[in-house]
């Protein structure tokens, strides 16, 4: 029989708010299966046409796979959102694009016709599961000089990249985090934020129960000179500061995938059509250049240019790294069409969620510009990799012509 | 736990810290209060005095931030897994003066009644576990959602004695009508407090919402903003505070069902009866002037320092049963074999297979019983199935696990060899025997037997080391207690298999001493035997049974029909023998079971128990009779057990005075608000007069004078 590939869209999506990790934080003492158990009950509760045994698929990332994060964390985060016991469920490790690589999972099981509706979602509590927590590198890492030792260490590949690309200044940086944490700001104002954040209780045994409803991390009205003050802890007068950089986070995400055919069976929303995706690895040293061959290839898969996409959706994991991608493919440094509403440098980036963030974002984007057609969502991933999907906005006038 | 007097006790403290909480929609800010002690599930939240100060100050302050404007609502809810499970009753032993017990009552009234009186709306999100004091606190709220998680709602005062005294008498029926009200406070207490589960909750109108667990306080906040902004109304059904007669009825009603089941003996139901009764006119500051009062008198009872001592045997000592050795030393049980296939064989083979979870063999000495017995396990399992009390793939497994045989080839490789056979002494060593020759020298062989010695029954093996008794009581499935006899012999190892075994199988365990029918059959042959004694001199069973009410859960001829009394009888027989005259084997029982009687009374229509007129004509004559006064019957009655007791006592046959308690409690279904019995023997003096001393001193279950 030949094989018919179906059409996948994301029908919505939604977070936590993202907390600061530490003993501090809003969900120091908050588990992290109940952080994204949150998301998936907010999906089947906006959701009430979807039938809960329609789900087919439970995908969720976690870069640190142990305590509340392990032990198989997709199946039971489906068991314990109230999903029967017939849906299965999976974890999945890419480090930063988890979330993201649990999207194309899934879309790719749609797209080949084995599931018809799927969650995809992530969550990293860095508070509970600090990075490099448990990891056991390889001795010939080091022995063999298979990667420079520096490249298990994030901070330090930013500062590699600011080595390779001098043009891309610590001035820069600082100006794009400003920029970053003033669009949050606003939109947060503008009540933009809000509608996709799942109100969470925190436990605390001191403090008694709390309710997050808003991002902890932000620093709105943050200033170039607050920023030219901080400092460089990945090298001595180094570029790399907590300000121009995503910080220590915890938080989840998760959003609904469908075929095409069963979101017009059910009557689920369509706020994006997929449209092509890459992996592509880099040099480990300089991880954060990584979105810039993902592009390309995705690009390359869908048959457009980079002319084409006219909204983003990058992860700040670290401004040089936006900056290195907004260079290459020569757009400004403040360009509007580039994380309208601010990015991870304000928001927070816990690793493995993140991916979902940027889509979800993405799609309201799309409902407020019809003429846009095409837009992208990347990142950057540790240990030398980038992640790029391109997606279609069906409020697009030539949506599902061919391009 | 000593039988020392009670030392002053260190309160766990729960606080009650405050988070705001802005609501969805423009509802507001509300004041969330967490109700958390620091510990995790296993240590319940409870309201000690400390507690309830720091509630006060709580509430004070909430208060003043309403009455600023700062908040619109306010709601309290618990830690993980408990909202609140009331009162912390550990200090009330050290309560010495009523005084003491009046400020305990008033304390925790004005600390809830400041909750209920914030000038917002108030709401009780009860996420977990919710007793007593912590339902009262919920109760003083505008409003309440429940989680469908919580496993357990309560009003359980009445069952120690106590009364729901922090509002629960007047809030409850307020807010539900008497008949669920007196369903919660009295008549569940008094049927093995029995707990409401979280959907009867909201059915019953104590919740006005019940909520999924999986996000239950984000939703619980969501279902509070819809409230403020009058997106979602609160609809109840009205309660009728004018029909008097409706509302007399119920309280009536709930009145007899007491008296039935306490004979009148335990004070706090009929109080907090009394209490519901007023509710429908009395105000606010009468009702909880009167709670007020009522705790201050039930907190000085005897009654209730029983109910709390039997509380904490069957809680704490029954874990930690007395006279047990190492756990270390038990050796595992991978396969049980039972000679036998009788009714009680069937109960075993099911018990063991079921709580073990390994392959039991029954034997017997010819195939139908061997069949008749596994069928009769299978037939128990279906039952169990239908019941949904068991998987089908449980079902499957123990339907499996249990099988049959002739041979006693099949316990060689069995750990622990369990007999149910006739009692009789050389029936019991012949089976015996012929097992050693087919177990290994390590498997445990345990005796079911109810009176026979353990030490002889052993005495003819090559190991008698490895017996042990090891008695039940029927029916094995629900009757908590188990006794376990070492006899002379017993070997460390083989003692503590078989209390490792009882727990696995969910026993209360009581080690006792290798004689004559153990503990519970032993003061309860003592009981029945001066009970029917004083009959068969000519008092009257209605009498008689007048003088013993409230004691054992029914009256002693009916709970001879459910013994059995055939098996009454030859426990008498084998008392009277061991012990002489002062076990009484009455000829109107023997002549009962000799005409296969089973019993001395039939059931009418209505499942109540009429003298059977064939028993009656087979009674006693006494040529003189002696015709005894209801005193006077009690007299002899509780003397007689406390002359036992005292015996049982100097003889070593239980660890402590306190497991005689709990044995006749989890055993008999003796009454906590008698602490079992010995509580009730020094209470009534009993123990003075015949004993020349108190058992147990003043203050473990009575009040410290």
């Amino acid at each position: 029989m030949p094989r018919e590939l179906q059409e996948v869209v994301f029908v919505d999506g939604v977070r936590t708010p993202f907390g600061k990790a530490g003993e501090k934080g809003m969900y120091a003492q908050t588990r992290a299966d109940d952080l994204v158990v949150k998301c998936v009950r907010e999906l089947l509760r906006r959701h009430p046409e979807l039938p809960k045994e329609r789900v087919e698929e439970v995908a969720i990332a976690a870069t640190t796979q142990i305590g509340d994060q392990g032990l198989t964390l997709g199946r039971l985060t489906g068991l314990l959102s109230g999903l029967p016991k017939s849906t299965p469920g999976y974890s999945i490790d890419r480090m930063c694009a988890g979330a993201m690589t649990a999207v194309t999972n899934v879309s790719s099981s749609i797209g080949v016709g084995a599931i018809d509706v799927a969650v995809a979602g992530g969550v990293e509590h860095m508070g509970r599961h600090p990075m490099g927590e448990g990891v056991d590198p390889n001795p010939r890492i080091v022995a063999e000089r298979l990667v420079d030792e520096s490249a298990l260490v994030m901070g330090r590949t930013a500062e590699n990249l600011h080595d390779r690309f001098p043009e891309l200044t610590k001035e820069r940086c600082d100006a794009f985090a400003v920029g970053s944490q003033r669009k949050l700001a606003a939109a947060y104002e503008a009540g933009h934020v809000q509608p996709d954040l799942v109100p969470v209780a925190t436990r605390h045994v001191e403090k008694g129960w709390g309710l997050a409803t808003v991002d902890e991390p932000p620093r709105p009205g943050t200033t170039l000179e607050e920023l030219a003050t901080l400092r460089t802890p990945f090298r001595p007068h180094g570029n790399v500061t907590a300000g121009n950089a995503a910080g220590l986070n915890d938080g989840a995400t998760a959003c609904l995938l469908a075929s095409q055919a069963a979101a017009d069976e059910l009557g689920l929303p369509v706020r994006m059509r997929l449209v092509s995706y890459a992996f592509v690895g880099v040099e480990p040293e300089v991880m954060g250049i990584g979105p810039v061959p993902a592009t390309e290839k995705a690009l390359a898969k869908a048959g457009l240019t980079i002319e084409d996409i006219g909204l983003f959706e990058l992860n700040e994991a670290f401004a040089v790294q936006v900056l290195s991608f907004l260079d290459h493919f020569g757009i400004a440094d403040d360009d509007e069409r580039v994380n309208p509403w601010g990015g991870a440098i304000a928001t927070g980036h816990p690793l493995a969620s993140s991916g979902v963030r940027l889509m979800t974002q993405l799609a309201r984007h799309f409902e407020a510009h019809p003429e846009v057609r095409y837009g992208l969502t990347a990142m950057c991933i540790g240990i030398g990799m980038g992640g790029a999907v391109i997606w279609e906005n069906p409020q697009h006038a030539d949506y599902g012509k061919d391009a | 736990m000593t039988t020392t007097a009670p030392e002053a006790h260190a309160e766990v403290v729960t606080h009650s810290p405050v988070q705001d909480v802005v609501l969805p929609g423009g509802a507001g800010v509300l004041a969330l209060v967490t109700l958390d002690n620091g510990k995790d599930h296993t240590r319940p939240t409870t309201f000690g005095p400390e507690s309830v100060a720091g509630l006060q100050e709580t509430f004070d302050s909430l208060r003043a931030r309403a009455e600023a404007g700062e908040i619109q609502a306010a709601a309290v809810t618990g830690k993980p897994f408990v909202f609140a499970v009331g009162a912390d009753l550990s200090g009330v032993p050290t309560v010495t003066d009523r005084a003491q017990a009046l400020e305990i009552a008033r304390a925790g009234h004005r600390a809830f009644a400041t909750f209920a009186d914030l000038p917002v709306p108030t709401f009780a999100f009860v996420n977990g576990a919710a007793m007593g004091g912590g339902v009262e606190l919920a109760l003083s709220a505008t409003y309440r959602t429940v989680s469908a998680g919580v496993p357990a709602f309560a009003l359980p005062e009445t069952f120690l004695g106590l009364l729901p005294g922090w509002g629960g008498c007047w809030l409850l029926p307020r807010l539900v009508g008497p008949e669920h009200a007196l369903t919660v406070i009295a008549a569940n207490p008094l049927s093995q407090n029995r707990m409401l589960p979280a959907k009867d909750v909201a059915r019953l109108g104590i919740a006005d919402v019940l909520l999924e667990p999986a996000d239950f306080l984000e939703d619980s906040l969501r279902w509070a903003a819809a409230v403020l902004t009058g997106e979602v109304s609160v609809d109840r059904a009205p309660v009728d505070l004018d029909d008097a007669q409706a509302w007399d009825a119920a309280c009536d009603a709930a009145r007899k069902n007491a008296l039935a089941k306490t004979a009148g003996r335990s004070p706090g139901v009929l109080r907090a009866i009394d209490l519901v009764r007023a509710a429908r006119t009395s105000d606010r500051e009468e009702a909880f002037a009167a709670e007020d009062e009522a705790l201050g008198d039930l907190v000085m009872s005897d009654e209730l320092r029983a109910g709390l001592y039997a509380f904490d045997l069957v809680q704490k000592r029954a874990k930690r049963p007395a006279g047990a050795p190492d756990k270390a030393l038990a050796r595992p049980v991978t396969k049980v074999g039972v000679v036998g296939a009788g009714l009680m064989a069937s109960q075993l083979a099911l018990l063991f297979a079921r709580r073990l979870g390994v392959p039991v063999v029954m034997t017997d000495l010819d195939e139908e019983r061997v069949t008749t017995g596994v069928e009769s396990v299978h037939r128990e399992v279906e039952a169990l199935l239908e019941k949904r009390r068991v998987s089908p793939d449980q079902a499957s497994f123990l339907t499996r696990a249990v099988t049959g045989s002739t041979s006693k080839d099949g316990f060689a490789d069995a750990d622990l060899v369990i007999e149910a056979v006739f009692e009789e002494m050389s029936v019991k060593q012949q089976v015996f025997a012929e097992v050693e020759a087919v177990v290994s020298p390590e498997c445990v062989l345990m005796t079911n037997t109810s009176s026979l010695s353990v030490t002889e029954m052993a005495s003819r093996l090559e190991h008698p080391e490895r017996v042990v008794g090891f008695h039940f009581f029927n029916p094995v499935a629900v009757m908590p207690l188990l006794e376990i006899v070492p006899g002379e012999r017993t070997d460390e190892a083989t003692l503590a298999t078989a209390f490792a075994t009882g727990k696995a199988l969910r026993k209360t365990c009581i080690r006792s001493k290798d004689t004559a029918s153990f503990v519970v059959n032993r003061l309860l042959g003592r009981f029945m035997g001066e009970y029917s004694r004083i009959v068969d001199e000519g008092t009257p069973v209605e009498v008689a049974d007048r003088a013993v009410a409230g004691l054992a859960p029914m009256p002693p001829f009916v709970l001879l029909g459910l013994v059995g009394p055939a098996i009454a009888l030859h426990n008498s027989e084998t008392l009277h023998r061991a012990f002489g005259d002062r076990f009484h084997v009455s000829p109107t029982l023997r002549r009962v079971v000799e005409a296969g009687k089973r019993g001395y009374y039939l059931t009418d229509e209505r499942g109540r128990p009429v003298p059977d007129p064939e028993v009656e004509a087979m009674r006693e004559q006494p040529a003189e009779p002696v015709v005894l006064e209801v005193d006077e019957v009690r007299e002899r009655v509780l003397g007689a057990i406390a002359e036992e007791v005292g015996i049982m006592l100097a003889d070593g046959v239980v660890e402590a005075p306190m497991d005689i308690d709990l044995a006749m409690i989890t055993g008999a279904g003796f009454q906590f608000w008698n602490g079992g019995i010995i509580p009730l023997l020094d209470r009534e003096g009993v123990t003075e007069r015949v004993l020349g001393r108190r058992v147990l001193p003043r203050g473990v279950a009575s009040v410290l004078a």
